[in-house]
Parts: C-alpha cells; sequence; structure tokens
C-alpha cells in the first residue's frame, strides 16, 4: 500500500490510528464511515462543499509573496497562504463545512463541537447558524476565561458553550467531554471534532476536507513560480492545517514538509505541547499516536503560549509521517513564536495567529540558511486578532 | 487461572445472581482500597471490579471522573492496583478481581508486561473500556495465554453482527451497558436490557453482567431477574465520597449487603 493511500479500511497509518472508544461509539463511528464514503463519492455532496468553500468562506485563498520580511531575513523567499483570509478567521471553517454537510445528509439536527482557543468552536457555530442546527460547544473552564471573546462569538451565532470543569480544565477535556455527550445523544447528534485526530473516520475525513488548502497551493504556485516550494511548513496542534497542506505534497518529490510543534517554554524545560517531538506512542480519544504521558501511561499537561497548540496528542498521520521520515517535525518556543508575530505584524502588515506564528518562526530559521532563490510556503493558518489579549499581556499592557 | 468461570458456575448451581461491586483504587487515598476490598467482599460481592485511575475517563460521569482525580493525587498508577491486588490475595484467594480501566496504562506498561504482572498479582479479568475487539485481538490473545480473561462490553447499539463477533473474542463475562450514556447516569431501560439478553446469551455462551445506570437495592433486583450478574459503581463510589474516614468500610459493606439481600430475595 501507498503512504498516499492510507488509512487501511480500519483507520490504521501504520500502527497509528485506529478506533479505540467505548463499545456505545461502535455503531455511530460505522455509520459516519459508511455515510462519508458514500458522500465522498457522490457528485453532488462535493458540488455543494465547493459551492460553499468558494462563496460563504471565500475560497480560494491567496499566495502572498512575503518579499520585505524574506529580504529582512537574508535568504529563502517566504510565500504565506493566506487561511487567515477565510470567513471566521482561520483554516477551522474549511473542515466544518464539510461535516456539516455530512450531519445534514446524516438527518442530524444537533452538532457538538469541542474547542481549545475557541476557533474551532466559532467555526463550529457558524456552520451550525448557516445550516440551521442546534450546537452545543464544549470548552475547558481554563480556556473560557482566557479566550472570552471567542465565547461570545459563539454565544452571538446561537451556540450554547458549556465550560468543562474535569481534569486539567483545557482542551483535552473539552474534549473527552464532547465524547461523553456524544455517547450519551448518539442518535440525535453529530459530532463535529476540529482536528485531524480522535478515532476513525475522522482523521481521514478532516484531512480529506482540510485538503483544499494543499490542493490550491499546488495550482497557485505553478501560475505564479512556474513550480513547487522547496519546503512547506505548517504548525502542528492536531494536525488538520498541516495534512491539509502536506498530504498533497506527499508524493511530488523535492518537497520537505516541515510540521512546528509548540515548544512552550522549551523541550527541555517538560514544559511545552510537542508529542511528536519529545513524546511516546500511546492512546488517547479514541486512537493511536504520538502522546505526552508520564510512565504510568497518565496524560501530562501541556504549555503552549498558543491556546490552539495546547493538546497532548496528535493527529495519527502525522505519527506516520514522523516515523516513515516523509515529514520533519520540530519544536519552536513561546519567545520565538511572539518574535515571529510580531516580525509579521511591522514588516508584513499581517497579524498571524500565534498557532501559525510557530510556522512563521521556524521559517524565519531556516530562511537565512538557504540561497535567495529558494522557497518556503508557510500555511498562515489562522488571523491573529484572536490573541491580542495574550500578546498585550505577555507584554504588560492592559487592553 | 481464572476464578470467574467457575464463580459463575458455583452461583447458578445455587441458583443465584453474581454482584460486582466497582470502586477506583487509590479512591481516596492508597490505603484505603485494600480495606473497602475486603468490606465489599464481608458485604457479599462475588467478584470486584476495580477501577484503574486514568487521566482522560472519557466513558465516565462525573462521579467516577472525580474518584480517579482523587486517586491521581495520590499518584496511583497502574503497578500500585496491581500491588494492591497483590495485598488483598494474601487473605483472599477466592474472589475474582477484574480490572476495569482504559487502554493507555496498559500500553505504557506494555502488554507482555502488563499480562505476566497481572496474572502474578492475582487478577483474573480485565475489561479495558476503549480496546475493543477489533483493536485487541493480539492483547487478547496474551491475556488468554496469562490466565486472564478479557472482558469485553456490549451496548444497546451494538448490532446483532456484532454481539457474535465480539463473543468469539471475549471471556469470563459480557458486560452490558445499560444505557447510552456515561457511568452514572440515571436512566436505566429495563424492559430494553430484558429484551435483548437472551439474545446475547446465546450469540456469546457467556454470562451477562448489566451495569451503568443501577443505583439501588430494588433496581439491582430487577436487573438481577434477567441478567447473570449486577454490576454497580458510581453508587459506591459515592458512598465512599460521603464517608469519613472512621465510617468509610462500615458504609461500603452495608450499602452491599442491602444490594445483596435484594439479589437473593
Ligand atoms: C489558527 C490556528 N492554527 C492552527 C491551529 C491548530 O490546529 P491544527 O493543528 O488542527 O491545525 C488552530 C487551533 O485552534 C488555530 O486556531
Amino acid at each position: 500500500m501507498q503512504m498516499h493511500d492510507l488509512p487501511d479500511a480500519r483507520g490504521h497509518f501504520g500502527p497509528y490510528g485506529g478506533v479505540f472508544v467505548a463499545e456505545t461509539l461502535m455503531a455511530a463511528l460505522d455509520e459516519l464511515r459508511r455515510e462519508y464514503e458514500a458522500a465522498r463519492q457522490d457528485p453532488d455532496f462535493l458540488a455543494e462543499f465547493r459551492h460553499e468553500l468558494r462563496h460563504y468562506v471565500g475560497r480560494p485563498s491567496p499566495i502572498y509573496h512575503a518579499r520585505r520580511w524574506s529580504e529582512k531575513l537574508g535568504g529563502a523567499q517566504i510565500y504565506l497562504k493566506r487561511e487567515d483570509l477565510n470567513h471566521t478567521g482561520a483554516h477551522k471553517i474549511n473542515n466544518t463545512i464539510g461535516q456539516a454537510l455530512l450531519a445534514r445528509r446524516m438527518g442530524k439536527k444537533r452538532v457538538i463541537a469541542e474547542t481549545g482557543a475557541g476557533q474551532h468552536g466559532v467555526a463550529s457555530a457558524t456552520v451550525a447558524a448557516r445550516y440551521g442546527m442546534e450546537c452545543v460547544v464544549y470548552m475547558g473552564a481554563e480556556d473560557v476565561q482566557r479566550q472570552s471573546p471567542n465565547v461570545f462569538r459563539m454565544k452571538l451565532l446561537g451556540a450554547t458553550v458549556v465550560a468543562v470543569e474535569s481534569g486539567s480544565k483545557t482542551l483535552k477535556d473539552a474534549l473527552n467531554e464532547a465524547m461523553r455527550d456524544w455517547v450519551t445523544n448518539v442518535e440525535s447528534t453529530f459530532y463535529i471534532l476540529g482536528t485531524a485526530a480522535g478515532p476513525h473516520p475522522y482523521p481521514m475525513l478532516v484531512r480529506d476536507f482540510q485538503c483544499v488548502i494543499g490542493d490550491e497551493c499546488k495550482v497557485q504556485m505553478n501560475e505564479m513560480l512556474g513550480r513547487q516550494p522547496d519546503a512547506v511548513i505548517a504548525c502542528v496542534g492536531g494536525g488538520s492545517n498541516a495534512i491539509g497542506i502536506f498530504h498533497p505534497y506527499i508524493p511530488v518529490e523535492g518537497v520537505r514538509l516541515i510540521g512546528v510543534e509548540a515548544g512552550g517554554d522549551g523541550i527541555a524545560s517538560g514544559r511545552h505541547a510537542a508529542p511528536l517531538s519529545a513524546g511516546t506512542p500511546g492512546v488517547l480519544h479514541g486512537f493511536r499516536s504520538y502522546l505526552m504521558q508520564d510512565a504510568n501511561g497518565q496524560v501530562i499537561e501541556t504549555h503552549s503560549v498558543s491556546a490552539g497548540l495546547d493538546y497532548p496528542g496528535v493527529g495519527p498521520e502525522h505519527s506516520w509521517l514522523k516515523d516513515n521520515g516523509r515529514a520533519e517535525y520540530v519544536a519552536i518556543n513561546d519567545d520565538e513564536a511572539l518574535a515571529a508575530f510580531h516580525d509579521l505584524c511591522r514588516y508584513e502588515g499581517i497579524i498571524p495567529a500565534l498557532e501559525s506564528s510557530h510556522a512563521l518562526a521556524h521559517a524565519a530559521k531556516l530562511a537565512p540558511t538557504l540561497d535567495k532563490d529558494k522557497v518556503l510556503l508557510v500555511n498562515l493558518s489562522g488571523r491573529g486578532d484572536k490573541d491580542i489579549n495574550t500578546v498585550a499581556r505577555l507584554a504588560g499592557i492592559q487592553l | 487461572m481464572s476464578r470467574i468461570p467457575a464463580t459463575f458456575a458455583a452461583l447458578q448451581a445455587a441458583g443465584r445472581k453474581a454482584l460486582i461491586p466497582f470502586i477506583t483504587a487509590g479512591d481516596p487515598d492508597p490505603a484505603a482500597t485494600v480495606p473497602l476490598m475486603h468490606a465489599l467482599v464481608a458485604g457479599g460481592a462475588d467478584i470486584l471490579e476495580l477501577g484503574v485511575p486514568f487521566s482522560d475517563p472519557m466513558a465516565d460521569g462525573p462521579t467516577i471522573q472525580k474518584s480517579s482525580e482523587r486517586a491521581l493525587k495520590h499518584g496511583t498508577g497502574l503497578r500500585d492496583v496491581l500491588a494492591m491486588v497483590a495485598e488483598f490475595r494474601t487473605s483472599n484467594s477466592q474472589t475474582p478481581v477484574v480490572l476495569m480501566g482504559y487502554a493507555n496504562p496498559i500500553e505504557a506498561m506494555g502488554w507482555d508486561g502488563f499480562c505476566a504482572a497481572a496474572a502474578g498479582a492475582g487478577v483474573d479479568g480485565v475489561l479495558t473500556v476503549d480496546y475493543p475487539p477489533e483493536e485487541s485481538a493480539e492483547f487478547a490473545a496474551k491475556c488468554a495465554a496469562a490466565g486472564l480473561d478479557n472482558i469485553y462490553l456490549l451496548a444497546p447499539t451494538t448490532p446483532a453482527a456484532r454481539v457474535e463477533a465480539v463473543g468469539r473474542q471475549a471471556r469470563g463475562f459480557i458486560y452490558y451497558v445499560s444505557l447510552k450514556g456515561v457511568t452514572g447516569a440515571a436512566t436505566l431501560d429495563l424492559g430494553e436490557v430484558a429484551a435483548r439478553l437472551p439474545a446475547i446469551r446465546a450469540a456469546t455462551g457467556l454470562p451477562v453482567g448489566v451495569g451503568f445506570g443501577i443505583r439501588d437495592a430494588e433496581t439491582a433486583r430487577q436487573v438481577g431477574q434477567v441478567a447473570d450478574a449486577v454490576v454497580i459503581g458510581s453508587r459506591i463510589v459515592q458512598e465512599i465520597e460521603s464517608a469519613t474516614p472512621a465510617e468509610r468500610v462500615e458504609r461500603v459493606r452495608n450499602f452491599v449487603a442491602g444490594v445483596r439481600a435484594a439479589l437473593d430475595r
């Protein structure tokens, strides 16, 4: 089997992925898998998905040559895939449109979602409003505090936001709670999972919906430069924006794929969110993948300046791509990400999401080591308006 | 060798139903567990289910989540749980013990290491919530080789064809989740349970225990009329939660004795 054809029928990417859930959910995941198999071959479904991406999301998103910043860095040319220009300000909406259309096709009138930073929650609340569905978003109580503007956004869009008080009160606990809701309401409810993780078929279907990013890039790079980039760089939380831009490039020779995890205070400090860089394989949230855990197999708390990367696991396809060497994974610390954040503001007039700033920071490290005719394509997965409170607080400024 | 089949055979011969209480190991502290295990037996338990604390108990409701958090405050890990079973075995060599928990602590220990250590400690069965049969055939074979029964869940949502497939891999007994939802929810549908069990028994050839949502002696008695075993978890964990350290053992024993009496009525 070619790497490009994975996962297998049961959702495995080599030793990773799979379906590790309680029996109560097995039938629902089976139904989802069957429905998705049918939908992905249904021209009407695909046509509606494309129509929505074009007219509602505003795709295709442009690629922009960050010329001033590249010049300042003094090496390779940095190009940005502008997912920040999508409706709701990030790549997350590509996936929520796809899943909401699936939910509608399956006759589900209630959708649930988990969210960390609130971006996936907002994107879920948005499509629920768009298609007339009830929406409940689970969010760790800590994150509800940290990301209050997004909580208000979700409420404006008609969603109910449930603050999750269990465990570490962050994204992983929100995911646990969304799963518990799904087990309880499995017949009426569609679970819109926010990243390329979870039990099969989620990693596959989220990837497929996000692949619009990489598919567009291949056409656009060809139009702009008559060639493909030397490296594609994306931040990795659960891994959806990264797999969306990586996957179409897997069979393209000569294109390096570089995933950037959250290094927090530094890998050596132990306070980070970089399972591919410093974790070991394990099972959490319905799939096997690299995971941040202690010697007893307990999941450990993560730390990152960016809430959207604050997750102890990672989508299974990334674990597979790491092991077989097709993609490389590195970590960028909080302060490096913040420096790149400010750079992009000042040199290009673009306020990037703190998540995306990790990818930018790695590009900034790499560019000066390469010739001026090399091309780095960075997935600018989201805009940073949501992060201005965090950035101000770190600078000691009260907004 | 697992003590579970002989236990069910003896109960069946006596015309009685199995009572299977659940507690979380290490809740509220590590020293509490072995005395509580003995109290459960003294109250009339036939098989003990010991929860292995996990940081992300996805299939559990608030009561068992909190018990897990209390246990984790003291750092209770899978190896500690096995040590508790070994200690229990120094004065009880008959009552089967089933570990109930999640895959990752077992993954972290490694399948071979876990099976050897669990069998050595005197564990009889393993129920891993997030190891459905499709993902655990190899693990189940290793368990069987070590003399451990791999116990699987079946749910109201499980289609008939799957019941058979699960039955082929399951050992000891089948744990039928009596409701759609997490542990501790309170909406048991007795009619649904009664309608479903005969086919499950026939397809799997195993005794069937029913759990999730059984909160009192009367419900236990009713479930006992259709099932081979009754599992009570959250309600006992609440008893532990609300008791003072001095009264804990007696409260748990009395609660279990009340359920036992109702089951035997
Ligand atoms: C802008 C942005 N980028 C990246 C991520 C990380 O998610 P993923 O790794 O699934 O792309 C998030 C998550 O909230 C996000 O909001």
